[in-house]
């Protein structure tokens, strides 16, 4: 997992999955986009707070893959893709928990 | 300055593809993007490689921009067109940095590559080789970028525009969600700054809203006084310079300026004031 001390997306998209052990404080929120089982390489994930307040976006990886560090609490994840896609789904984040949530479009 | 001089949409820039004069720019922290595909014809910067300086925490200076515009092969009287990722973070970073060093013709993409993606628009892996060019840039314009004790002096005085999420403002997080959360020694925020994040002025696809609604959104809700100078930060200076670009281009504010060092270095700073929760 890169991202340094910059605020954008990990290069190379995201790899799901997060090391177990590692999370410490984190509360991760991850999954992956599909269409009839393929990946969705091409497509933004956005995290919403309460009242769909934008929190984090980041670009679908390769495997159709995101992963956000949340805090723990109710989320809403959105997925855009071409085409005029959006799909939505509720996720409940946990500290030191990998919450998994995939999408098929 | 309004809106048409400095912001363009998808449709201005497919037109514009291959025309001589301009120079179409992607700019990530994330290169692997513009490796993947890119909008045809379109070189790339990298924010971090290309535009700090490799050992002290600054930018490039004026004898490296140079070298680095001459080696791209982008001459003073280009006009140069900047998109990237995470809605256009770093491409208005650039945006910034570009009129620091005294750019005239420069332009960013409505909606940036997100837009661009989403439309199903074409991207190109053809790397194009751009002739050198011999390019002189001024001398950076200290109008438009802030410095910590400037930041510390305006505490009370100027608007302070933090543009982080409400999470990182109000010191429950130290980054973005999509990051590990590291960096700032303290959490928190800038006595007496007002949260606008930088998401609000922008549309789920990119595109920046209209002067009008991000007027309602500065003035309105977040009661910022227009008639006083304003700085705007972040974590480390792009978001911040997303809403510099709303401020300054788009609305047509005199006095904005980016404080680059943002968070990462004021949160790390000894003895400054900081506040936590909402704004007061």
């Amino acid at each position: 997992m890169s991202g340094g001390d910059g605020c954008g997306a990990p290069a190379g998209g995201v790899r799901a999955s997060a090391a177990a052990g590692t999370l410490g404080s984190q509360a991760v929120v991850e999954g992956r986009v599909t269409r009839e089982g393929a990946p969705v390489a091409t497509g933004y994930a956005r995290l919403l707070g309460t009242g769909d307040e934008f929190v984090a976006e980041v670009p679908l990886g390769e495997d159709g893959g995101f992963r956000f560090f949340a805090a723990p609490g109710s989320w809403t994840l959105r997925v855009l893709a071409p085409g005029g896609v959006r799909a939505q789904r509720s996720v409940e984040a946990g500290y030191g928990q990998v919450t998994k949530v995939d999408v098929a479009i | 300055m309004s809106r048409s001089d400095v912001l363009v949409d998808a449709d201005w820039a497919e037109a514009h593809i291959g025309t001589p004069g301009v120079v179409i720019v992607e700019v990530d922290e994330d290169t692997s993007a513009y490796d993947k595909g890119h909008i045809p014809t379109a070189i790339k910067l990298d924010w971090k490689k290309d535009l700090q300086d490799p050992v002290r925490r600054d930018f490039v200076d004026k004898t490296g921009f140079e070298a680095l515009m001459s080696e791209r092969g982008i001459s003073n009287d280009d006009t140069v067109l900047l998109y990237g990722g995470n809605n256009n973070w770093f491409a208005a970073y650039a945006y910034w940095y570009f009129r620091l060093y005294g750019h005239d013709k420069v332009l960013l993409l409505d909606g940036g590559r997100k837009k661009w993606e989403l439309d199903s628009r074409e991207l190109s892996t053809d790397v194009p080789q751009r002739p050198k060019t011999d390019y002189t840039a001024r001398e950076q314009d200290s109008s438009l970028r802030a410095l910590r004790d400037e930041v510390v002096a305006a505490i009370g005085k100027r608007n302070l525009v933090d543009v982080r999420s409400p999470d990182e403002f109000t010191g429950r997080l130290l980054a973005p969600a999509h990051l590990p959360q590291e960096q700032a020694q303290r959490a928190g925020h800038i006595p007496t700054a007002r949260n606008v994040p930088w998401s609000k002025a922008a549309n789920e696809d990119g595109t920046f809203r209209s002067d009008s609604e991000l007027r309602s959104l500065y003035q309105d809700e977040a009661g910022l006084d227009f008639g006083r100078d304003t700085i705007a930060y972040c974590r480390i200076g792009e978001r911040s310079a997303h809403t510099w670009f709303v401020l300054h281009e788009l609305l047509g504010l005199p006095d904005v300026k980016n404080y680059d060092g943002s968070w990462t270095e004021y949160g790390s700073l000894v003895g400054v004031p900081i506040e936590l929760g909402e704004a007061r």
